[in-house]
């Protein structure tokens, strides 16, 4: 039992070994082979997912921390006390994760496998695929910030290079796909900008990025819970951190548990010997000061900066306001990668993070209610925006990051296993929307091929595009089974009793409400934004199912719409089948439910791991409020969109017109968020960019700086040197020695006659001289 | 009677004083030539007398350098000579003055 | 410190073994024996890394101070001598060295530049030169032996970029000569003076005597003795690194610059720079470097901004990668004056990185530029459909640069950033903060690069048919492409390797801060 969790290295393994094959072989293995690798590769994941959740059913949900064999050290410096190891932490919380990544994962591959179908670059895209997994599962694994943040990049990267993938469409598409695969990396990146600074606050207030250190006890709470006398495990949560601590350790002294849980408290490890969280929770008890270099900050304002950095990536990485610009763009992806990437796994990311880190959010109040508010914010924002798209993809989209508002306020009140279940409701009905949207257009793109088959040579519509929503309709008779498990995905996402949505966001609505009874105005605020989300969702999702499936087909590719093949409406069906039982995973007491399914499965199996983690009470009011206010908005939307009125004559919304327009209109243009990231950031950095280059760097510093006064100067320099000082001065030398050896010569060479006699007489005169100076002194002698 | 050695000096010098003045004076390249031989065999005169008069051999030498010399340059002068002439059709000397400065 | 030997050193061999390969070529005919003398050269440089490989096994990385050390005397009446021993701060820079000019040397064969303009066996032969000095000055322990490598380096990059470069390719080798020149010479009047002061120009000497305080230079003000000689060594280092506002020759003499020259400029000589500051400007003036490095900093994170932000606007690829130095090396500047381990670690280690990653950008740039003849940007689109071994390549090299996570750049990035986070010495939070802006914005020119080469619709008839990769192009690739795993996956035997040198290094800078704050009541 103990060499279970020493699998877990497999579980990113497998996908890496899948990546490879197809990234060399996978040309050679063709269609059937490269997706059956990379499927295959998922689903031993998924296996080895299954066995460890196995493994900490087992054993008590006692954690275990793994390091790989092989690669053991990453970041090490000795002498600077940098300890960052690859290392993998197998607990309740990384193992949903690694559940809904990659079963929701194996699912898609397999519609993958369909869906790609006749791709030139098919064994690529698999590839790809299983290098998102790959680094997706590194994310949830990593028992540190910084292993987490390889794996957050990484699947940045990954979804880059998924959004780009038909990166050579012609007509400019192509490029257009491109941009948005930029965009969705570089807007990332701002994310992570605020992820490192996160981190090297964490690094230098508690000298390491790891969550928990081998034997910590992660939930002392929990301690307290299991050996008090009849605690609930909400009161758990009412304690504060400090009485909780003294009676754990009495607990821990009284053994009941001994023999699978020794120990109940930390505090017998010296702070070197924990984690971020635990060290953040002992030392928020003295609140002591922290420094960096010149800069002293309390620990409480540190935690705040930790986690408003923090955020900051969140909103990244799982699309919220400010940052979510780069989500609807990404749909330019293969179908299977926004069900995957962007709806499923890759944009929860940023609750996952932000539930980990818990007990660093529980003590930032400010970030607690900004998170509250920007994931309301965005709920409402998002959801309202969706009700005016036409691309079937792009109202999955806002709806997604309508949805991820949802969760985003749940961590923002506190209520994080609410959190973590939407995420696993989400993850299901949201990819079974998108792979049924997939199953659509693939089904369009077949309708368009069969009417364009006769017509050789004949020019192809140019305006169709198979995502448009206003070229379908009717397909209900033409697509039967994808319109099933559509319908069951639209009343999940919708909160309809019984499927999953009801359950995931009834809880979060239930524990805003109790926030809010606590004296949280955030509470409140969260609460009525999500309910009116909700009726949006709702009001949205229906719309779209009339504008597709019923009425009349608007074109001819949806008149000759087909099904689509099995090994797509198998993933469909497995994914309805989730979404309608997913629900049922965390229920709460409520018709005698909680008899069969257990009460609270999955808050009592994630509080292992998150330290907050509570379970709502169910609020029957709230409850009845939520599911009228979907119902309600459902019914409008049937008598707005119903029958045939689903769009008007010149190819419009009915809400388009009349005293609506304006509201339609707002929504249609996205609140010109685009328009306004552009006037304010892109567009300046690009004209400060050309200005710095052309401007400041060539023609001030490099043409004028170098080239004119220094370049110029040390010519003029040169020219002063060369002109008064060196022609004026030392040639005037040089050249008046020369006139005047000149002016010698020539009155010498008159003396050159040519004629020898004259030479010799010289010769002559010049013994007599020499004579005549030998003799002088005999002379005078 | 013993003729001193001042009347072989005296010789020697009126010898060279007439060829120096023909090297000047001439313009005939043969008899510039004819009088350059003059003058060394005036310089050989003196060597003759003088190491007669001092007992010494050096002098002799000294004139069978000298003797040697001249033939040689008798040899190299007269063949410029051939050449000039064959160049300029004369020899007089004057006409040679492509040397000036 | 370790011995010091009289006996043949393998650093010796190291430096040597590319004059031996000059020396044989020199006997060989460009006519008849072209192929023999590039695969000679390659040899050669192929040889030097071997043994270099030799000297990191013979290499004991516990040790904090100089190792393998070779001492002799060469201008006894002046107190220079030729001395040269490698420490954790250079050793990786040799290897850096030897591992990078047999892929430049390889990368030349199918250089169209060098078929054109002929005079091949001096091109070699000015290689192997290059390599000589640029090992000599990571090796030299004597700081005139130093300052004479550091100078014969600007001979051959001058003939190199004068020679067989672009257009304008004598105004950037004389811009590059004059720069550097003017630089240095500061350097050598400190280097005299220092000299002098001690009587022995043997690095560790000086040292050892600084230590033992018989041998001090006043720190009193920005103007004191020590300040300016600080300087001296720094203009000269700053301008090769360069730090901003002094790059103004980097973009000429990149652009200009053969494929070959640009990857030893960026890959080596720049690190020459960086290298000087730790091992000179630190270990000899560590109080000047104290009261230096808030402004040094503020330099370093301009460099580490505009660089970047001058990058996305380029048209032209080699000066897009020209100008992304200036913010690479932004950041190892930034991490030495952090002055404590984490930054001055990050910052060797950069080195090593930014030499691969970068002199990477420029190989695959040049493989580029033999295909199109063109490095504007906008004459490329969607090369990826045609090329995609070498688009997954650049790929690779592209988010390295970037500093990928698990990629060598960010392992580079994220200590030096950590460090300067925690640095004593400045407003590291604040400093930080705009250091890290500079991610984002490499993001955004390193994608836009790619973007514009390899993405897009294949829309230009010229692009359609390129050849693939040649054996050789792989071959000098895929070297890169796994140094770049290794160092990102695992870094730590990296640091092992400087881990006690840095170590000694920071002690020495702590001393004085302590000093002087105890001199400063």
């Amino acid at each position: 039992m103990e060499s279970i969790p020493r699998i877990v290295p497999l579980v990113v393994v497998f996908p890496i070994i899948g990546l490879i094959i197809n990234l060399f072989w996978g040309r050679r293995l063709g269609e059937k082979g490269a997706g059956w690798v990379a499927s295959v590769a998922a689903l031993l994941s998924f296996a080895m997912s299954l066995a460890l959740a196995g493994y900490l059913v087992s054993n008590n949900f006692q954690a275990a921390i793994v390091n790989p064999p092989l690669i053991g050290e990453w970041i090490h410096i000795a002498s600077a006390n940098v300890n960052i190891p690859w290392q993998m932490r197998v607990d309740t919380l990384s193992v949903t994760m690694l559940l809904v990544v990659t079963g929701v994962g194996s699912i898609i591959h397999i519609y993958a496998i369909g869906y790609m179908h006749g791709d030139e670059r098919f064994a690529r895209f698999f590839a790809y695929l299983n290098l998102f997994l790959a680094f997706m599962l590194i994310l949830v694994l990593g028992n540190n910030f910084l292993m987490m943040f390889v794996g957050w990049e990484g699947v940045g990267l990954s979804s880059f290079l998924l959004i780009g993938f038909w990166f050579d469409k012609a007509k400019g598409e192509g490029l257009k796909n491109s941009n948005a695969a930029k965009k969705a990396f570089i807007v990332n990146r701002v994310g992570d900008f605020g992820v490192l600074m996160s981190i090297f606050l964490m690094f230098w207030t508690f000298s390491t990025l790891d969550f928990f250190k081998p034997g910590e006890v992660v939930n002392t709470h929990l301690a307290e819970v299991s050996h008090g006398e009849e605690a609930a495990a909400e009161e758990a949560e009412a304690a504060t951190p400090e009485d909780e601590s003294h009676d754990a350790e009495a607990a821990a002294a009284e053994g009941e548990h001994g023999e699978v849980v020794a120990l109940t408290s930390n505090d017998h490890l010296e702070l070197s010997e924990m984690g971020v969280f635990g060290q953040a929770e002992r030392m928020l008890e003295d609140n002591q000061d922290v420094t960096f270099g010149p800069i002293t900050l309390s620990l409480k304002t540190t935690i705040t900066l930790i986690t408003l950095f923090m955020l900051l990536g969140v909103t990244g990485k799982s699309a919220q306001i400010p940052l979510f610009v780069w989500l609807p763009d990404a749909m330019a992806g293969p179908t299977p990668v926004s069900a995957l990437i962007h709806a499923a796994t890759m944009v929860t990311a940023g609750v996952y993070i932000m539930t980990r880190s818990n007990v660093l959010f529980v003590e930032a109040s400010f970030t607690s209610f900004l998170v509250a508010i920007i994931g309301a914010g965005t709920a409402i924002m998002a959801g309202y925006i969706a009700i005016a798209q036409w691309d079937i993809k792009r109202v999955l989209a806002y709806s997604t990051i309508s949805q991820l508002g949802f969760m985003v306020a749940a961590v923002g009140v506190g209520a994080y296993s609410a959190a973590m279940f939407h995420l696993v409701t989400h993850a299901f009905f949201k990819a079974l929307l998108f792979l049924g949207s997939g199953s659509v257009i693939h089904g369009m793109e077949h309708g368009h091929h069969h009417v364009h088959e006769d017509e050789h040579g004949a020019d192809h519509d140019d305006d169709f595009d198979p995502q448009d929503m206003r070229f379908m309709g009717g397909l209900i008779t033409k697509m039967p089974l994808t319109y099933l498990a559509y319908i069951i995905g639209t009343l999940a996402l919708a909160g309809i009793f019984p499927l999953a949505g009801f359950w995931s966001k009834d809880e979060i609505l239930a524990d805003a409400f109790t926030h809010g009874s606590d004296g949280h105005a955030d509470g409140w605020i969260v609460l009525v934004l999500l309910l009116l989300a909700a009726g949006f969702t709702a009001f949205y999702m229906w719309r779209q199912v009339e504008m597709v499936f019923h009425g009349k087909p608007r074109s001819e590719a949806a008149a000759h719409a087909s099904e689509s093949p099995v090994i797509m409406t198998g993933p469909l069906m497995a994914l309805a089948f989730l979404s309608i039982v997913g629900g049922f995973l965390n229920t709460p007491s409520i018709l005698g439910l909680d008899q069969i399914f257990g009460l609270h499965r999955m808050t009592t199996w994630l509080e292992q791991s998150v330290v907050n983690a509570h379970a709502g009470e169910f609020q029957p009011l709230i409850a009845i409020i939520a599911l009228g206010l979907a119902l309600g908005a459902i019914a409008v939307a049937r008598s707005v969109y119903g029958g045939e009125k689903a769009v008007t004559e010149d190819g419009s919304d009915p809400l388009a017109k009349g005293a609506t327009a304006g509201l339609w209109q707002m929504a249609h243009t996205r609140l010109h968020w685009d328009e306004f990231y552009d006037a304010i950031a892109v567009r300046p950095y690009n004209a400060t960019a050309y200005f710095l280059a052309n401007i400041v760097d060539w023609e001030f510093l490099h043409d004028y700086i170098h080239n004119a006064i220094i370049g110029r100067g040390f010519k003029g320099l040169g020219d002063v040197l060369s002109k008064p000082v060196d022609l004026g001065i030392i040639d005037g030398v040089v050249n008046g020695v020369g006139s005047v050896i000149r002016r010698l010569a020539d009155w010498m060479r008159q003396s050159q006659s040519g004629y020898v006699r004259l030479y010799a007489i010289s010769f002559l005169l010049g013994v007599v001289l020499v004579l005549i100076i030998l003799l002088i002194p005999m002379i005078n002698q | 009677m013993e003729i001193g050695i001042g009347a072989y000096v005296v010789l020697s010098a009126v010898l060279f004083t007439l060829g120096a003045l023909g090297v000047m004076l001439r313009r005939n390249a043969i008899i510039v030539f004819m009088s350059v031989e003059l003058m060394l065999n005036a310089a050989n005169l003196a060597f003759v007398a003088f190491a007669r008069q001092f007992n010494d051999v050096n002098g002799h030498l000294f004139v069978f350098f000298v003797i040697t010399v001249a033939a040689a340059e008798v040899g190299i002068g007269l063949a410029l000579i051939v050449a000039i002439f064959r160049t300029k059709k004369s020899i007089n000397i004057d006409s040679m003055n492509q040397l000036k400065g | 410190m370790a011995e010091v030997s009289n006996s043949l050193s393998l650093v010796t061999v190291v430096l040597f073994l590319p004059v031996v390969g000059l020396l044989v070529l020199l006997f060989m005919r460009e006519k008849t024996q072209l192929e023999t003398i590039k695969w000679t050269a390659f040899g050669f440089s192929l040889a030097t890394f071997i043994a270099s490989i030799l000297m990191l096994i013979a290499y004991d990385s516990g040790e904090a101070g100089l190792q393998l050390a070779e001492r002799h005397d060469w201008l006894p009446q002046f107190n220079i001598s030729y001395y040269v021993a490698v420490d954790g701060l250079s050793i990786l820079l040799v290897l850096l060295t030897t591992f990078i000019m047999p892929l430049a040397i390889l990368s030349s064969f199918r250089m169209g530049v060098l078929q054109e303009r002929g005079r091949e066996k001096l091109y070699y032969i000015f290689m192997l030169l290059m390599e000589w000095a640029m090992i000599g000055v990571f090796v030299a322990q004597d700081l005139f032996l130093f300052y004479v490598f550091w100078e014969v380096t600007l001979v051959p990059m001058y003939f190199l970029i004068g020679i067989w470069g672009a257009e304008e390719r004598i105004y950037a080798a004389v811009k590059f000569f004059l720069y550097t020149v003017a630089g240095s010479i500061l350097m050598l009047l400190a280097i005299l003076f220092v000299g002098n002061k001690a009587g022995t120009f043997a690095l560790p000497e000086i040292l050892a005597m600084l230590q033992s305080g018989d041998l001090s230079f006043p720190m009193d003000g920005l103007l004191s003795t020590q300040s300016l000689l600080f300087l001296g060594f720094l203009i000269a280092f700053a301008v090769k690194v360069p730090i901003w506002p002094l790059h103004s020759w980097l973009p000429d003499a990149h652009v200009q610059a053969p494929t070959a020259g640009s990857v030893v400029l960026a890959g080596i000589l720049l690190k020459m720079g960086t290298y000087g500051i730790v091992r000179f400007n630190l270990a000899l003036f560590p109080e000047a470097s104290l009261d230096w490095a808030p402004i040094i900093a503020v330099f370093a994170i301009i460099g580490i901004i505009y660089g970047a932000w001058v990058s996305y606007a380029q048209t032209d690829v080699k000066k897009l990668v020209a100008y992304s130095s200036v913010s690479h090396l932004g950041f190892v500047v930034l991490g030495i004056f952090a002055l404590n381990a984490q930054g001055i670690q990050g910052g060797i280690l950069q080195m090593v990185n930014h030499g691969i990653s970068t002199g990477g950008l420029f190989l695959l740039v040049g493989m580029l530029y033999e295909r199109r003849h063109t490095k504007a940007l906008d004459a490329f689109g969607g090369i990826w459909k045609v090329m995609p071994v070498f688009g997954g390549i650049s790929l690779v090299v592209v988010l390295s640069s970037m500093g990928l996570p698990g990629l060598n750049g960010f392992v580079g990035e994220f200590t030096i950033l950590l460090g300067s986070f925690g640095s004593e010495h400045f407003n590291g939070v604040l400093y930080t903060f705009f250091a890290t802006l500079g991610i984002i914005l490499a993001a955004a020119y390193m994608l836009l690069m790619f973007q514009k080469v390899f993405m897009g619709e294949l829309d230009k008839e010229e692009n359609r048919n390129l050849p693939q990769l040649h054996w050789q192009e792989l071959a000098v690739l895929i070297p890169i492409v796994i140094v770049i795993f290794l160092i990102g996956i695992q870094p730590s035997p990296f640091f092992n390797l400087m881990d006690a040198s840095v170590g000694e290094l920071v002690a020495r800078v702590g001393e004085a801060a302590t000093t002087i704050a105890s001199a400063a009541p």
